[in-house]
């Protein structure tokens, strides 16, 4: 089997007396979607954010395309190329749509001083943009103030902005929270013509519909741990799951 | 006195830049007095003692202000909010106890000796910052810096490295007020540590409040207003400071962002293109 984009191996991640991962492991494969599901308080975010360097790493080692990135800065993390979204929306708020998908251009993120002469690369980061831009539908709203957009356009241009940066790996953390039927429905579509642009997308997200017709793969996590992993329909009925969800024994709460 | 005026507001426009340079990239610096006092002393040293011009002796101690904002910010600017302040107030509290201490440049005593500064250079000096500032409103790096001071976790997300922005912002702040520290020393002729007392940092930091933070003309309009105002109300000169505290108490409940609020938009969809209208 091939070499995975990203190898987590053991990683620790503890707050105080609390552990947010307990020594987990995880691959992801190039081409893959995988979902990560667990109640609330599993460790799915804080896995995301030691990834990505928010959270520093207590043990474990985190390998990204062959290279350790357990202990790099950030936008270091950015820069080899694995781009998130946030569980609550976190968008620049008083910036223009636009504005918001430029700020991931990674020649001027890369080179900010270089960004004040580099005349002939605005041209190209706005068509880089609005490439994204119009690929999640907000083409029509590029002028518009970021806190004015409805939620569902909020979600998408997160995921915008993201790829404007061209991430391989994309962390998308619970994307469809807060959204009506309509606007997941939409945001399936979306995440599905998103995937055929990067190498691999995680997806933490508590709507199973989604999870269901997007993943390729499920990881369940319970207690900073895998508890299980598989095939969708296999981890969704698995004794473990419905046991970390329902927190009881299977045989009370069977109907 | 028309000339002292305008000379004064020509200073405090250029501090009230260095203040919103700074506070572009999300740190509220009160070490201005700090830098500039470099500044004044740092030019007045290479004039008065070298035999330098002011030009080169005033943009030699800007770079040095700049260096020296770099190495106190790289830990400094890890801390934020309230507690960056203290280290910023901390930092101009220093700098006049170092200046009072060293005989070199007179101690308590103060300095004198330097000349060569008059209107015209302080006009030159605004109209190039102000140009330059103007230029980086519409680019890239304006944009990136609005990021990071906006929600510098997302923006460090976005490949930014958030500490070498903080600290760009920081040092452009420190040259700036090194260079009105310059202009001031070589008009007045004689300065003492306790010019650059705290309070002046404070002073400028109002500027920049009343003026509004999200755009280079609030700084401009706030110092102006500030320092022209109390001249034309001769009346409440020792009422200054009350008069001062209470416009910050009425901006802060009428109007919080300041009297120009609003924010350059840094970029727009090409205009050839055709723009599509109303939902698809």
């Amino acid at each position: 089997m091939k070499q995975p984009i990203l190898e987590v191996r053991k990683l620790q991640k503890s707050f105080g007396g609390l552990r947010a991962l307990d020594g987990i492991n995880l691959d992801i494969h190039e081409g893959e979607v995988v979902g990560l599901i667990g109640p609330n308080g599993a460790g799915k975010t804080a896995l995301l954010n030691t990834v990505t360097g928010f959270y520093r790493a207590t043990g474990g080692t985190i390998l990204f395309q062959n290279q350790d990135i357990t202990h790099r800065p950030m936008h270091e993390i950015g820069r080899l190329g694995i781009g998130r979204t946030f569980q609550n929306i976190r968008l620049f708020r008083r910036m223009t749509v636009l504005e918001n998908a430029l700020v991931a251009f990674r020649p001027f993120a890369d080179h900010p001083l270089r960004s004040l002469i580099a005349y002939r690369e605005r041209r190209m980061a706005i068509a880089r943009a609005m490439h994204w831009l119009e690929l999640l539908q907000l083409a029509d709203k590029v002028d518009r103030i970021a806190s004015s957009l409805s939620y569902g356009d909020a979600r998408r241009l997160e995921i915008a902005r993201a790829l404007v940066g061209e991430p391989s790996l994309l962390l998308l953390d619970e994307p469809a929270a807060g959204m009506n039927e309509n606007e997941t429905r939409r945001l399936v579509d979306d995440i599905a013509i998103v995937r055929r642009h990067v190498r691999a997308i995680v997806l933490i997200e508590h709507d199973m519909d989604l999870i269901r017709s997007l993943s390729d793969r499920l990881v369940a996590m319970d207690y900073g741990r895998k508890i299980v992993e598989g095939a969708s329909a296999e981890v969704l009925n698995h004794p473990e799951v419905l046991k970390a969800y329902l927190g009881t024994d299977t045989e009370e709460t069977v109907s | 006195m028309i000339s002292d005026q305008l000379f004064f507001t020509g200073i405090n426009v250029l501090l009230a830049w260095s203040v919103y340079i700074g506070l572009v990239t999300g740190s509220l610096s009160f070490a201005q007095g700090a830098f500039m006092a470099f500044g004044c002393y740092g030019a007045g040293v290479l004039t008065v003692k070298f035999g330098w011009p002011l030009l080169p002796a005033c943009l030699v101690s800007a770079i040095l202000s700049a260096m020296i904002a770099a190495v106190l910010g790289y830990p400094a600017l890890r801390l934020r909010g309230v507690y960056l302040i203290l280290v910023t107030i901390g930092i101009t509290f220093c700098a006049r106890v170092a200046l009072e201490n060293i005989d070199y440049v007179g101690g308590v005593g103060g300095f004198g000796g330097m000349r060569g500064a008059d209107l015209n250079a302080v006009i030159v000096a605004v109209l190039i910052v102000g140009a330059f500032l103007l230029w980086f409103s519409f680019s890239p790096l304006q944009r990136i810096c609005d990021a990071v001071r906006e929600d510098d976790r997302v923006a460090s997300s976005l490949a930014i490295n958030v500490t070498f922005i903080r600290l760009l912002g920081f040092s452009a702040g420190a040259a700036i007020a090194a260079i009105a520290g310059a202009l001031y020393g070589h008009y007045m002729n004689f300065v003492r540590p306790e010019s650059f007392d705290v309070l002046l940092s404070i002073y400028v930091v109002l500027y920049v409040v009343l003026g509004g933070t999200n755009n280079m003309l609030g700084p401009l309009i706030g110092a102006t207003l500030m320092t022209l105002l109390p001249e034309y109300f001769r009346v409440l000169a020792e009422w200054r400071p009350t008069v001062f505290g209470l416009a910050i108490l009425a901006m802060l409940l009428f109007r919080p962002l300041g009297l120009l609020a609003f924010r350059l938009v840094t970029a727009h969809a090409s205009v050839s293109a055709p723009r599509k209208s109303g939902s698809l």
